[in-house]
C-alpha cells in the first residue's frame, strides 16, 4: 500500500512538473487548473464513499472544537455543492466533539435540510473551526446530520420525503455547500416560525419550529474566511465523452484576490437571482428561466420535448436517465437573470453539450465515475439543470451575494 | 365499550349523525385535502399549517392555492367531482408533502430512494400517478397527479 501511494504521488508531480508553469497545469480541454496554494483545495470527481457515486466532486476539511488544537478531524468524501450553502457532516463520519448551537435560551437549534429529490436530513446545528487548504472559518455553524440523540424527527420534517441521515443514503460523509448564498435560508428562517427548516429543542426529542437569526444559520463557510472570501472557482479538467475512472481539478477561494485566481477575461459576468441562484437558459428557442449551475446534481438535467430523438431510458438500472439511439448534440445559451426570464439584452454564454446513451454509459465500464455526457429528465418546464458534466473541461467563476469581483458585484457567476 | 354503543338505540345514532352534519355545514370551507381524497377530507389542514388561501376558477376545475408561512405555495387542483386530482407547489422550502400527498406519500418517498440520479431531482412517472420534485436549496418546487383524473382537455402543464 505505502509503496503504491508513493508510486502515484510521483506521478501526480510528474505530471505537475510536466505541465505546470507556475503551479497550475493545462487540463487537456483548454482550461487552466492551479496548483497547489493556500487557496486551492483538491476537488475529485470519484465513486465516493458507497462506490456508487457519479459525477460527484469530493474534497476533504479538517474541523476542531472551537478554539482547540486536540479535539480535531480531518474528513474526506466531503462533496462540494454549489447548489446549497453550509457544511454538513453525517454523524457517523464525525469523531471530534462539537459544541450545540444554542439560542439566546439555551434551547439547541436544529436543522431540516430539504433536497429536491425528496429526501431531508435532520440534525442539530453545532459550531466548529473549519480549516480548508489554507484557508480558515472560526465558529462556524455546522449541521451534523443523523446525530443519535436528536433522533425525534419533527412530523413537518419527516413529511418532506425520506431520510438521508447516513453515509450510504446521502453518498457522501457531508457537504459543503459554497452556493451563491451567504446562508441556507437567511432573513426567511430569521423572522418567520414554521420556515421549514429551522427548530430550537427544549430537549434532544422536543423541537419545535422557531426562528433562527441568520447569524446562527448554517452558513457558506468560505465567506467566513478572513481572505479569498468572495467567491469560489470550480476548475475541473475535461473528461472523454465515454467517461473515465475519476478526475481531479481544484476548488480554489476568492476570485481575483491572488494571483491564482483571478476571472478569465473571456468569462462574462452572468447575474442570478439573490435568493434562488436562478439564471435563464435558451435551448431550441424555449428560455427556461427557473436555471441553474449546479455541481450537486450528477447530470444535465432538462426536458426538451421538441426533440424526438431524446429518449428516456426503459432499463430500471437507468431510470430518469436519457438513453438516446445515438449521442445528441445541443448549444445551449446561458443567461444572466432577469425578470422577463428571458435572454433578451442581458449578458450570455454559450454552452455546446451532448447527450448519451446513459445505459451504454453505465454498462460501458462499471468503474467510471466521471460521465460527462449524462442527462437526465427534469419535468418543469422552466428548469435547465447543468449539472456536473457542465463544470468538466471548464473553470467556473461564482461571486457570492453581498460580495464582489474586479469584475463585478456578486451575485453571478462566470465561465 | 363496544357492547354499551350496540345498545344506544337507532334513533339516537341517527340523531347524534344529523347534529354531527349540521356542525360540518357550519365550519367553514375546509382548504386542504390530500391527493386522490374529496376536498373536504382534511378539514384542520389549514389551520394546523397555518396558511392563507385563495381560490380560482378553471373550466372543470378550481385552484386553490395556500400560501405557508415558509412563503412556500402548494395550489390543489380539485375536479368538479370535488376530488383533488392534483397537487403542485414552489417555494423555499418543501411542504409537508406528506398531508397534501395522503396515500400517495409511500410512492414519493420510494421514488426518492431509487436509482442514480442523486438528490437534485425525483421523477416517477406510472401510467396512474405523475410526481416531480426539483430545484434545490431555497428554491424548491414539484408537481404530483393522478394521470386519469386529470379532467379531459387539460394539460399537465397547466398543473403548477
Amino acid at each position: 500500500m505505502n509503496l503504491m501511494r508513493w508510486t502515484l504521488i510521483g506521478l501526480s508531480g510528474l505530471v505537475l512538473a510536466a505541465c505546470g508553469g507556475k503551479g497550475s497545469f493545462d487540463s487537456g480541454g483548454g482550461n487552466t487548473i492551479a496548483g497547489a496554494g493556500a487557496n486551492v483545495a483538491t476537488a475529485v470527481v470519484s465513486a465516493g464513499p458507497t462506490g456508487n457515486d457519479i459525477n460527484t466532486l469530493f474534497t476533504s476539511v479538517t474541523i476542531c472544537a472551537p478554539g482547540s488544537t486536540t479535539n480535531c478531524q480531518t474528513i474526506d468524501n466531503i462533496e462540494i455543492d454549489t447548489g446549497s450553502s453550509g457544511l454538513r457532516i453525517l454523524a457517523s463520519a464525525l469523531t471530534a466533539d462539537l459544541p450545540i448551537q444554542t439560542d439566546g435560551s439555551n434551547n439547541a437549534i436544529a436543522e431540516c435540510t430539504q433536497f429536491a429529490g425528496g429526501t431531508y436530513s435532520w440534525g442539530p446545528v453545532a459550531l466548529a473551526d473549519l480549516t480548508i487548504s489554507g484557508e480558515s472559518a472560526a465558529n462556524l455553524p455546522v449541521q451534523v446530520i443523523g446525530d443519535a440523540s436528536f433522533a425525534t424527527v419533527p412530523d413537518a420534517c419527516a413529511g418532506t420525503g425520506s431520510a438521508e441521515d447516513t453515509v450510504a443514503a446521502f453518498g457522501a460523509n457531508g457537504i459543503l455547500g459554497v452556493g451563491t448564498t451567504a446562508a441556507d435560508c437567511g432573513a426567511d428562517c430569521a423572522d418567520v416560525v414554521g420556515n421549514g427548516f429551522y427548530y430550537t429543542c427544549s430537549s434532544a426529542t422536543d423541537c419545535a419550529a422557531a426562528a433562527v437569526a441568520t447569524s446562527a444559520q448554517v452558513q457558506n463557510p468560505v465567506t467566513f474566511f478572513a481572505t479569498d472570501n468572495n467567491g469560489v472557482i470550480i476548475e475541473l479538467p475535461s473528461v472523454a465523452a465515454g467517461g473515465g475512472t475519476s478526475a481531479t481539478g481544484a476548488l480554489v477561494f476568492g476570485i481575483d484576490t491572488e494571483s491564482n485566481n483571478s476571472q478569465s477575461a473571456v468569462a462574462t459576468v452572468l447575474g442570478v437571482q439573490t435568493t434562488t441562484g436562478f439564471l435563464t437558459v435558451a435551448l431550441n428557442g424555449t428560455s427556461y428561466a427557473e436555471s441553474f449551475l449546479d455541481t450537486g446534481s450528477n447530470g444535465y438535467y432538462f426536458d426538451d420535448s421538441s426533440d424526438a430523438a431524446l429518449l428516456q431510458c426503459t432499463d430500471q438500472n437507468a431510470a430518469g436517465f436519457y438513453c438516446p439511439t445515438s449521442t445528441l448534440n445541443f448549444s445551449a445559451t446561458v443567461c444572466a437573470y432577469d425578470v422577463a426570464g428571458t435572454c433578451a439584452g442581458v449578458n450570455q454564454s454559450t454552452v455546446n453539450f451532448s447527450i448519451a446513451n446513459a445505459d451504454t454509459l453505465f454498462a460501458g465500464n462499471a468503474s467510471y465515475s466521471a460521465l460527462p455526457t449524462l442527462g437526465g429528465t427534469f419535468s418543469n418546464e422552466t428548469t435547465i439543470d447543468l449539472g456536473l458534466p457542465f463544470f468538466y473541461g471548464r473553470n467556473v467563476y461564482e461571486v457570492f451575494e453581498g460580495h464582489s469581483s474586479s469584475q463585478g458585484a456578486g451575485p453571478y457567476v462566470a465561465f | 365499550m363496544s357492547m354499551q354503543r350496540l345498545s344506544v338505540p337507532q334513533h339516537r345514532i341517527a340523531a347524534a349523525l344529523a347534529a354531527s352534519i349540521a356542525a360540518t355545514l357550519l365550519l367553514p370551507a375546509p382548504a386542504q385535502a390530500a391527493l386522490g381524497a374529496p376536498f373536504a377530507a382534511i378539514a384542520a389542514e389549514q389551520t394546523r399549517m397555518r396558511a392563507s388561501i385563495k381560490v380560482s376558477s378553471e373550466a372543470g376545475y378550481s385552484v386553490h392555492a395556500l400560501t405557508l408561512p415558509s412563503g412556500t405555495i402548494v395550489r390543489e387542483y380539485v375536479g368538479a367531482n370535488g376530488v383533488v386530482f392534483a397537487i403542485a407547489w414552489n417555494g423555499p422550502s418543501q411542504p409537508d408533502l406528506s398531508a397534501v400527498l395522503g396515500t400517495y406519500f409511500a410512492d414519493f418517498q420510494n421514488a426518492a430512494k431509487t436509482g442514480r440520479g442523486g438528490r437534485n431531482r425525483l421523477d416517477l412517472e406510472r401510467s396512474d400517478l405523475v410526481i416531480q420534485s426539483g430545484g434545490h436549496m431555497r428554491a424548491f418546487f414539484g408537481r404530483a397527479y393522478l394521470v386519469n383524473a386529470v379532467p379531459g382537455g387539460v394539460s399537465p402543464d397547466a398543473l403548477r
